[in-house]
């Protein structure tokens, strides 16, 4: 048994030392020694960003650190303190989570991105043919143009693909219903966002009609893709908030959130987080280095610091 | 009567079955009924029914109760997860000196400590990983950041590739010989060619640390069962329940319990892994016979003495496949964990789908395999070996492999330092091959699923529109057609006729259970993608399994096969598959027949290869040909062992219908993946996933019972 014994020291040996680790109350002035944890998720313009900030924080001086996430779970972890910063808080898919969180305590709201986001379903260039009238919704009425997108087991109808239930629930058909569009389309749910690319990529192999859910800034936007001009979206016409479901998705904003500590413990690198802003070009640039040029996220977070010094260096004043 | 006197059995069938028939035309399916979508059931709707128990209010749409139950158990979800929260953020909060912001904060106890425990994981993990990548962080949980900032010299530098892949070479060779050096070299060198290193490094370590400690816990929460009734009887269930839990649905609870990181990873890896180590350990030291103990007792030894020295030594058997059990189970949770925050192979196979590089995401996924089955080998090895003793050897015989292991580590350090001068652009070949930076055979891959695309595309559309419309949908239809009084009347007649009365009590409990809960249509449509799933990969197993057994080479390249695609991540050929069929059940079906596949296959060839062999001669020398040999001897005598496989077949199929989720489709699987991203969802996803558990349970209770008895009927075992 001298296996277990040794174990058994080694986890006593390995507490005393834990215990010994967490007094670090020799707190310098300015920004604590601490690594700022850094989540990643898993799309690519994200990833890359999670490593452009990380490396604006290394350039400040400070530690970094990356934990891959779940992108709506990630809150509740900020809140905890298991991580410390998140970047890119979508408006409409992780809103809710954010402002749950929020309204919990723990977390603060730290401003916007010049970027602004929208997600909504919506349609790559050349199937516009297909449909004659899109990309405004009104096009949808058309049997024609519904029958060009079904699939074998969508009934007969037009099939329009959704992103998984985890994102917005039942938004999509209510508002497909709402719309009186059910007798013609069918709404499917995808279960990752794999899911959404595999099927733009069999779609053009195909080349037959397909309707997804997608959001901009990403990777697809160098390729050409239109999102479907619904009614336009007022606060309060979702049927969560109440209302009718006639409308589509809102113009929304890309937040930054920290851990209620990070300002206390990291003033000069909350300052320059504050302060960080990225436009829909700069997201757009970042996600193509990867999803198009082939790069590793890390090699293409280098790549956009080294182009991009005079960005980045202006948050650092 | 003559008839019904000869085969009672047969009619007892036949009378369940004019019975459950009965009962679904008898009951109409009501004009209001409608398969629920969405999650229509999480949101307020004046047709919605209601009622309060426990302060919880529950809502649902209200059928015919002979249609659909009622769910009754619909606020267990609920409460669970209000007690999880209530005991990670309210229960005993106590006041703790925060040194960062120089304050007092609140922190609930429960959280505090599994947030303790999760930090001596995390160190342990560092530990390793920076032993083998280098880092900062082992020096860090002896000083500070700050002394680290300090002193940039404070790191641990990491071993070379070069170190590592001599070291698990030379061990090899002293655990088993030449042939599994090779291969551990051949594997280490792959590794680090294809630029994976450092991802499977980083894999490695936390698979280090899960491993053992699930050995640990799983031999002595064993050795405990063993000595104690009681233990064991309250130990029973939860492993039953284990063994069929979707590990996907593990997933949910430690996260809200451990947060997310490798940490979790670990926590949920023992989780799932544990369990089949005790019920090894279990059965070997439960099939130790009475004399060897005698013998033991009256050679004087103590009782730990007894334990170390005669009960696990005489139950190795069963402990090592325990310990092969342990490693499979940590490799197969090495691309789950990914979902909570474990860096490594997972991930980075993760992110090479979502941007479609099948090709990477390929080579990712070989190293798993490779890697679990090196381990395997040589845990296996280690286990086997005989320790020798001999007086008189030489000081260089003795410590041959440690001198081999001395001069490797001297050469690979010269190497690495002599390449940080050779190679000039920051990458030293000879110390890591960086991530990406190595040999890449992902565009041949890409290019082969895109070939196969532009080729095949035309049959397959018409394949898969001929399968959805003419085989699935109806299928699927007619048992979302049965009424779930039928459904439990069929389940539990099933239970009686096969085990008697104990038996339908059983079933008929777990059915009510899922019956209960406010799930019960897509529990209707998980078991329809399992039942396809499982008759297609039965007769493929079935047939492939009979061929391969004729046939020494053809066995063990079979068996191989089997190793390969059971420790292969499961998610690789999800996105192809996707690809071709798109999202459809026909993707999920195609994953779940791969995966289910494998049991099967197995099963059948040990089956087979377990009837004795004087049966074999005896029946040859009655003269019968080989045919009927396989025909009327081999395979009643096998039958039972098959149905064991039939039994792994089935919760292999649930598991992989779970995981279907992720192409998309309407069943469990998908709330459980939405439990994944739900702050509530803690209690949904254990229930979803107990529900799942208990449909594996349902045909595991009846096989069980059905091979007891038919064993007993054939005079084996």
């Amino acid at each position: 048994m001298p296996m277990i014994i040794g174990l058994i020291v080694l986890v006593v040996i390995g507490l005393v030392f834990f215990m010994q680790s967490t007094d670090k109350s020799a707190k310098k002035a300015g920004d604590s020694a601490e690594p700022i944890v850094i989540p990643t998720h898993n799309w690519s313009s994200q990833v890359v960003m999670a490593y452009v900030i990380g490396g604006i924080f290394e350039a400040n001086g400070n530690n970094v650190k990356y934990v891959p996430a779940d992108s709506q779970a990630v809150y509740e972890s900020i809140r905890i303190g298991d991580v410390t910063i998140s970047h890119e808080v979508w408006e409409s898919a992780f809103g809710k989570s954010f402002t749950t969180a929020l309204d919990k305590g723990g977390i603060l709201d730290w401003g916007d991105h010049e970027a602004r986001t929208l997600e909504d379903m919506g349609y790559p260039d050349w199937v516009a043919a297909k449909c004659p009238g899109l990309p405004d919704w009104t096009a949808l009425k058309n049997p024609d143009c519904a029958k060009n997108f079904v699939t074998p087991d969508s009934g007969g109808k037009g099939r329009m693909l959704e992103g998984p239930q985890t994102w917005h629930g039942d938004l999509i058909p209510q508002r497909i219903d709402a719309l009186g569009l059910g007798d013609l389309w069918v709404v499917k749910f995808a279960g990752s966002a794999d899911a959404l690319w595999a099927e733009l990529a069999a779609a053009k192999k195909e080349d037959r009609g397909t309707i997804i859910f997608n959001w901009t800034p990403n990777f697809t936007d160098g390729a050409g893709f239109t999102f479907i001009k619904f009614p336009p979206y007022t606060a309060g016409c979702r049927p969560e908030d109440g209302g009718d479901g006639k409308c589509g998705s809102p113009d929304g904003y890309l937040k930054k959130a920290v851990n209620a500590d990070f300002p206390k413990t990291h003033p000069g690198a909350a300052d320059i987080f504050k302060k960080m802003s990225f436009s829909t070009g700069q997201i757009g640039a970042m996600a193509a280095l990867v999803d198009l040029d082939k790069m590793t996220h890390e090699d293409a977070a280098k790549k956009w610091l080294a182009d991009n010094e005079s960005v980045w260096k202006a948050w650092m004043n | 009567m003559e008839l019904l006197k000869k085969y009672p059995k047969l009619f007892q069938w036949l009378f369940l079955l004019i019975v459950f028939f009965a009962l679904c035309f008898a009951i109409d399916v009501p004009e209001t009924y409608k398969f629920i979508r969405g999650q229509a059931e999480f949101i307020k709707d004046p047709n919605q029914s209601t009622y309060i128990l426990f302060g919880k209010e529950v809502r649902y749409y209200a059928f015919d109760n002979f249609w659909r139950l009622p769910p009754l158990l619909g606020w267990l979800p609920i409460w669970i997860n209000d007690g999880l929260f209530f005991l990670l953020n309210e229960w005993m909060p106590m006041e703790f000196w925060d040194s960062a912001t120089q304050e007092y904060k609140t922190r609930p106890l429960v959280l505090q400590i599994s947030r303790n425990i999760t930090a001596f994981m995390t160190f342990l993990i560092e530990l390793i990983r920076e032993i083998l990548l280098g880092g900062v962080e082992t020096i860090v949980a002896f000083t500070s950041w700050n002394f680290v900032s300090a002193y940039p010299w404070a790191k641990l530098p990491g071993l070379p590739w070069t170190i590592v892949a001599a070291g698990a070479a030379i061990l090899a060779y002293k655990l088993s010989g030449k042939g599994l050096a090779i291969f551990a070299a051949l594997v280490m060198i792959y590794i680090s060619v294809f630029g994976q290193w450092k991802p499977s490094m980083q894999t490695l370590s936390f698979i280090l640390v899960a491993a053992p400690l699930s050995f640990i816990f799983g031999l002595s929460l064993g050795v405990m069962a063993y000595k104690s009734k009681r233990v064991e009887k309250a130990l029973y269930p939860i492993l039953l329940v284990m063994q069929t839990m979707p590990q996907y649905a593990v997933l949910v609870p430690a996260m809200v319990l451990f947060g997310i990181g490798d940490h979790a990873a670990v926590i949920i890896t023992m989780v799932v892994a544990i369990p089949p180590m005790i019920l090894l350990t279990l059965i070997g030291l439960r099939g130790v016979s009475p004399e060897v103990i005698e013998a033991g007792k009256m050679s004087g030894c103590s009782n730990w003495q007894l334990l170390t020295e005669v009960l696990i030594p005489t139950a190795r058997r069963d402990i090592l496949i325990g310990v092969n059990q342990v490693i499979m189970v940590c490799f197969s949770m090495a691309v789950i964990s990914a979902f909570i925050g474990a860096k490594g192979l997972g991930w980075n196979l993760l992110l090479a789908l979502n941007q479609l590089n099948i090709g990477l995401a390929l080579e990712a996924g070989l190293c798993i395999s490779l890697i679990a089955i090196l381990l395997d080998k040589m845990s296996l090895a280690w286990a086997n070996k005989q320790t020798d003793y001999f007086g008189n050897l030489t000081f260089y015989q003795r410590y041959k492999n440690t001198i081999f292991f001395g001069g490797a580590v001297l050469i690979g350090a010269i190497l690495a330092i002599f390449g940080s001068f050779f190679f000039k652009e920051g990458f030293n070949y000879l110390y890591e091959v960086p991530h990406n930076k190595g040999i890449s055979t992902a565009d041949f891959w890409n290019k082969g699923v895109d070939w196969i695309f532009d080729t095949f595309f035309v049959y397959i559309k018409a394949f898969n529109t001929w399968l959805i419309t003419e085989v699935l949908q109806p299928m699927r239809a007619l048992y979302l057609r049965m009424p779930a009084v039928a459904t439990l009347v069929l389940v539990v007649g099933a239970g009686y006729i096969i085990g008697g009365i104990r038996s339908a009590f059983t079933v008929g409990g777990l059915t009510l259970f899922i019956a209960l809960s406010p799930w019960w249509d897509r529990a209707l449509v998980t078991t329809y993608m399992a039942t396809f799933g499982v008759i297609i990969s039965c007769t493929i197993g079935f047939i492939v399994g009979t061929l391969c057994q004729q046939n020494k080479y053809t066995t063990n390249f079979m068996l191989g096969v089997c190793d390969i695609f059971q420790t292969f991540p499961s998610f690789v050929y999800l996105i192809p598959v996707m690809m071709l069929f798109g999202v459809t059940d026909t993707s999920v079906l195609i994953a779940v027949i791969v995966y289910a596949t494998i049991p099967a296959t197995r099963y059948t060839i040990e089956g087979l290869r377990s009837v004795p062999a004087a049966l074999h001669d005896a029946a040859t020398m009655s003269g019968v040909t080989k045919l009927q040999r396989l025909f009327k001897i081999e395979f009643p005598l096998a039958f039972p062992h098959m149905m064991l496989g039939l039994n792994q077949t089935i919760v292999f199929a649930l598991f992989m219908v779970i995981i279907g989720a992720f192409i998309g489709t309407e069943d469990l699987g998908q709330y459980i993946l939405k439990a994944l991203s739900d702050k509530a969802g803690g209690g949904k996803g254990l229930v979803l996933g107990i529900c799942v558990a208990f449909i594996g349970l349902i045909f595991d209770n009846l096989i069980r019972t059905w091979v007891e008895k038919r064993k007993k009927h054939l005079g084996i075992d």
